[in-house]
């Protein structure tokens, strides 16, 4: 029998691999790789060894970066920083183009780098990674061009420190550099250890498309090569990668003043509806979870099934599991390649056994796995309790979990049953049902009846523990470039509060006594430590206010997270709200001034004419400060909401007592925001005379609360606590580094504003409201 | 190694249908930007190369409903047509190929010009397949639609492709639809029964998954996408959708369901696309030619320039293969 009649019984695919032989001329002619530094490469001195993870062999070493490494890297950066920050945008544009037309006409020789660097197989990296690599240049090409127009203002970070992760190499470079070069700010990137070659290729780009020295610099090496670039001289730190390190890096990075983004892990919902294309949604687990080997931050790796549907849709998973095929990332047929290396294997090996053992049923694709290389059996759990090990832990290979459901109540409960919150995908034929849910998720990027799908247009980033800041669109430019530069002013030093007895501050003139109490769901509460102390003003007593503590905190926390309805009334509701505050608030004007002379406060009438002034701005803010439609992919819909945070915590300087007070408080809630407000600890009164005006202009209880006392104690249990999404801390440096630090325990977004003068235009505008959002993309294909 | 339609192993019972149940189909989801996704990764997920390429092209070959339906057909066109399916390939390549006989898997034309085929397939093991019922609109009336079947099965025809009563479709009038393929069936007798849905007039793949499912319920032994005279006809979206139908009805009939494709098909590459599509989504029983057909005329010339490239290295030229 001929070979063809032989293959006719058969009908198997055959190899089909895709040619390497430039890639392993380029390895062999390279052996060792330098650094980029200042437009040049260093030679390699310590390297180590860079392994294809499908066979095991090594195709180069590279260098071990040292913190002088990391410091000549910096240093060359921030001499390159002043000459591309001052080019027009028009001339950045020009280099990203240069970039992304560079990557195009070498987009194979880079698909079969990745390819032979990460294990992945070649369709991903031609089809997938390389191709929006190439995108990613052209969008931001486009950013550059556009800057002065469509940021007014703004300017470049600086000098940004990019640590990038091993699951797509290139892309996250592109994702990292494209936006920073945009915006004008110059790069030290340091690839994972595993997976740096697509980095040194790219450099080799910078250097031959003549990219001015220094605006890239590449520097390779590990772990610590990574926290010496976070301990360096830069003015940000962007990090992808686990959410462990990122914690390590928001602990190592407080107080310093640099700007943080951070795309950490997740575990993300796949919630499929009985009324779903079932098969439709089995091929969007392929896509999701078995799709680059499941290394993939925004995997939709939780199967959500309603019951009903439940056994049809196992059985139609299991059979198109069988269908996988794994093997060499370099042929054409290949599903599911490597996982990038012997360590990963491990982890994610015992990690399943643990699932298995804690009761869990894996079911797991019937291929034979070559004998050598990293390379493991896709799959997926039933029987799988919330409290088995692999329901919480993102296991980062190819294994999801599949969960059933009863009511869409249920499924968002579920959905939103994690720490993370990086991604959704809603499966669902009724767009009512799909937007309902898409709408409650805690999820930067939503996808309906769709999932990883990306494009440079959209912003990606997550909620909660997966992160801040976003990469992509215009939300994603805005990590790589500085507000408008504000002039700062130290606040006054807060006092000690002095909760001695202060017989002559209990009374007033009228000799009716009055105490500030603490605000707390509306109603105002006795603070739980049962001490006031002295507010003092012009060298005597004037009153007393509580003296709040963790407790009080903590009751604050719970009543702010009661008043839900906040966040989903519309943005005129909540304008209506903030007008009647201005108006409630203007005729009692003569009160508060004379509240505020009476503290001492200069300029108190212009305080609280201004005050009323930005509650109007933010109201007429609170319906227009919308989203976007992003300009994606073809028959996509590709929605920019931005969300509220939820509950935020906001800590007020001791100046200005009620427009300090007022500015941070006012835009958090415009935006939706339950707020616990910490107000001046040397003068809260102005503000605990509020309480009057928000009950009698209809804000619900529990949207603002205001704990008074010793602000930095109380901003500390606010940094800590988990159930605060969001803090705004404005006071002392100190103070500023504590809560950057202690907020690493959630991954809280922070913002340390600096103490302005609140009655200049720096007092107000659409930073604060940047701040106050998360910015929420779905995705909606449609097509009938 | 002989490869034609009737030597195949496989011989599956045919399908005696069942009952309407439109329970099977009211509710049925397909969103169609997720079966465009999917239709557009088969072919970037598997490939075949080298003599893999050319065995599933020899495969597609086999598969092929050589197909004439044009108002200008004549006995001698009909003749020329049925020389090639005897001998789809030169002597050469089937030497190259290591193959000693090959044909397509049927011939298929209108009712008027089955005698003339079944004249010239004489001897051979290929069958006559006939369009029928008023092809290609469907909209003359029952009776002489259910008259020009018997026709055609009188004059030898094996194999008969119906077209289906689009608007039966387009008003959900399942009972009606049922009713009339139940009955072109009843009249097929004992040749096998491909039901044509014209899916480019059907518009909505939910359409195309209802009316697949009606058509095998009232007894299809095939379903067929298109006539080739729509505006739209075969698309790999739309053939998924029709495979998924038959993988169901299959799972709740144990009844195997043959698929054909039918217009627009015009390149080799696209024999080995559909061909994926059906070794992915069902599996190799449908690469045989008694549950997989192609409807085309010109792919073949473009496997017979492909096979020979493969050959000798050098690129072919039309001319030199003989024209069916």
């Amino acid at each position: 029998m001929s070979k063809v009649t032989e293959i006719l019984a058969t009908m198997d695919y055959g190899p089909a691999p895709e040619a390497n032989g430039e890639v392993v001329k380029w390895l062999k002619a390279r052996g060792s790789f330098g650094h980029l530094i200042g437009g040049a490469f260093t030679t390699p001195a310590k390297t180590f060894a860079v392994q294809n993870p499908a066979t095991g062999e090594v195709l180069a070493h590279v260098s071990q970066g040292s913190a002088s490494d990391v410091e000549a890297a910096v240093k060359a950066a921030h001499a390159a920083l002043p000459g591309w920050s001052r080019l027009s945008g028009h001339d950045r544009a020009r280099w990203l183009y240069a970039l992304a037309r560079a990557v195009q006409k070498r987009e194979r020789f880079l698909a079969v780098l990745e390819t032979m660097d990460n294990g992945k197989p070649i369709r991903e990296t031609r089809d997938i990674d390389v191709p929006l690599v190439a995108r990613h240049f052209y969008h931001h090409a486009g950013w550059a061009e556009m800057l002065e127009d469509e940021f007014p203002g703004m300017g470049p970070v600086g000098v940004c420190g990019q640590i990038i992760p091993w699951n797509f190499p290139l892309l996250m470079l592109a994702w990292k550099i494209a936006p920073a070069l945009a915006a004008g700010n110059t790069v030290v990137l340091k690839p994972a250890e595993y997976t740096p070659l697509t980095a040194l290729a790219f450099a080799e780009i910078c250097v031959e498309i003549g990219l001015p020295k220094g605006v890239v610099n590449i520097i390779t090496g590990d772990g610590e090569t990574g926290a010496a670039l976070v301990a360096a001289e830069v003015d940000k730190i962007a990090f992808t990668g686990s959410t462990e390190v990122g914690r390590a890096i928001r602990r190592a990075t407080a107080g310093t003043d640099k700007k943080l983004t951070l795309e950490l892990g997740g575990k993300s919902p796949f919630v499929v509806f009985s009324d779903a294309d079932i098969d439709g949604a089995v091929e969007g687990v392929v896509d999701a979870i078995w799709f680059n080997q499941g290394q993939v931050c925004c995997a939709g790796s939780r199967i959500l099934v309603q019951e009903v549907i439940a056994e049809d849709f196992t059985r139609r998973l299991k059979a198109r599991l069988a269908k996988l095929r794994v093997g060499d990332p370099l042929d054409k047929s290949t599903d599911m390649g490597a996982l990038v290396d012997p360590v990963q294997l491990n982890r994610v090996s015992s990690l399943v056994r643990e699932g298995e053992a804690q009761g869990a049923t894996l079911h797991q694709a019937p291929c034979v796995l070559p004998s050598k290389g990293s390379f493991f059996a896709p799959g997926f759990f039933t029987n799988v309790a919330p409290a088995n090990v692999i329901s919480e832990v993102e296991i980062f290979g190819p294994v999801a979990t599949l969960t059933t459901f009863r009511t869409p109540d249920e499924a968002v409960e579920l959905a939103n049953n994690t720490r993370y919150g990086l991604a959704a995908s809603v499966w669902s034929e009724n767009i009512n049902l799909a937007l309902d849910v898409a709408a409650q998720v805690k999820a930067g990027v939503v996808w309906i009846n769709g999932t990883n799908i990306f494009d440079a247009a959209a912003g990606f980033g997550g909620y909660r523990e997966s992160g801040f800041g976003r990469e992509g669109g215009r939300e994603g430019m805005l990590s790589y470039l500085a507000d408008a530069p504000v002039k700062a002013k130290a606040e006054a030093a807060p006092i000690t509060p002095d909760t001695a007895p202060h017989p002559e501050a209990s009374g007033r003139a009228d000799g009716i006594d009055r105490t500030a109490k603490l605000y707390i769901g509306g109603a105002q509460k006795r603070p739980d430590s049962g001490y006031s102390y002295a507010v003092m003003a012009k060298g005597r007593t004037i009153g007393l206010a509580g003296l709040g503590n963790r407790k009080d905190i903590r009751n604050a926390v719970e009543a702010a997270h009661g008043a839900k309805g906040w966040g989903k009334a519309t943005g005129h509701n909540r304008a209506q709200v903030l007008y009647y505050l201005a108006e409630n608030l203007s005729q009692r004007a003569a009160e508060f001034t004379e509240r505020l002379k009476s503290a001492g406060t200069p300029k108190a009438a212009e305080e609280v004419e201004t005050a009323i002034r930005r509650a109007f701005w933010y109201a007429a803010q609170a319906d227009k400060f919308d989203g976007a439609v992003h300009s994606t992919k073809s028959a996509h819909v590709t929605l920019a909401m931005n969300e509220p945070y939820g509950v935020m915590g906001v800590a007020c300087p001791t100046d200005a007592p009620l427009l300090g007070f007022l500015s941070l408080v006012l835009p958090a809630i415009a935006m939706g925001n339950r707020v616990i407000a910490l107000p001046s600890q040397n003068m809260p009164l102005a503000a605990t005379d509020l309480y009057q005006v928000l009950e009698t202009s209809d804000l619900p209880g529990g949207v603002v609360n205001i704990v008074t006392g010793a602000r930095d104690e109380l901003a500390k249990t606010l940094a800590g606590h988990d159930d605060v999404a969001a803090l705004w801390y404005c006071g002392s440096p100190d103070g500023a580094r504590m809560i950057e630090a202690e907020s690493a325990g959630n991954l809280k977004v922070t913002w340390t504003p600096e103490n302005r003068d609140w009655l200049s235009p720096a007092g107000q505008g659409k930073a604060f409201l940047t701040r106050a959002t998360q910015v929420k993309n779905i995705w909606v294909p449609y097509g009938e | 190694m002989s490869l034609s339609a009737k030597e195949t192993p496989a011989n599956f019972p045919r399908n005696p249908g069942v009952p309407l149940q439109t329970d099977w189909f009211d509710a049925i989801a397909v969103n169609t930007s997720a079966a465009e996704r999917r239709a557009a990764t088969l072919t970037t997920r598997r490939t075949v190369k080298k003599d893999f390429q050319a065995a599933w092209l020899v495969n597609a070959i086999r598969c092929i409903d050589l197909t004439t339906l044009s108002g200008d057909d004549t006995p001698d066109r009909v003749a020329r047509l049925c020389a090639k399916a005897r001998r789809p390939l030169s002597d050469e390549i089937m030497r190259g190929l290591g193959l000693d006989h090959l044909t397509t898997g049927a011939v298929c034309v209108y009712p008027s010009m089955v005698p003339a085929a079944v004249k010239a397939l004489k001897g051979t093991s290929i069958p006559v397949a006939s369009v029928a019922t008023g092809f290609p609109a469907g909209l003359t009336p029952l009776p002489l639609r259910l008259a020009e079947i018997r026709y055609a099965v009188e004059e030898g025809a094996e194999e008969i492709d119906i077209v289906i009563h689009r608007a039966q479709v387009l008003n959900g009038d399942w009972q009606a639809l049922y009713d009339e393929v139940a009955a072109m069936r009843e009249a097929c007798g004992a040749a096998h029964m491909k039901a044509i849905l014209a899916t480019g007039e059907l518009r909505t793949l939910r359409n195309v998954y209802k009316a697949s499912m009606v058509a095998m319920q009232a007894g299809s032994d095939f379903i067929k996408t298109s006539t080739g005279k729509e505006g739209v006809n075969a698309t790999l979206p739309v053939s998924l959708i029709m495979v998924r139908a038959l993988r169901d009805y299959g799972r709740l009939t144990r009844h195997k369901i043959g698929f054909k494709p039918a217009g627009g098909m015009k390149s080799a590459k696209d024999a080995i696309a559909w061909q994926i599509l059906m070794k992915e989504e069902l599996g190799n029983d449908w690469l045989q030619p008694d549950l997989f057909r192609l409807g085309a005329s010109s792919m073949l010339a473009d496997i017979e320039r492909q096979l020979e490239h493969h050959l000798t290295g050098r690129y072919a030229a039309a001319h030199r293969n003989a024209i069916a």
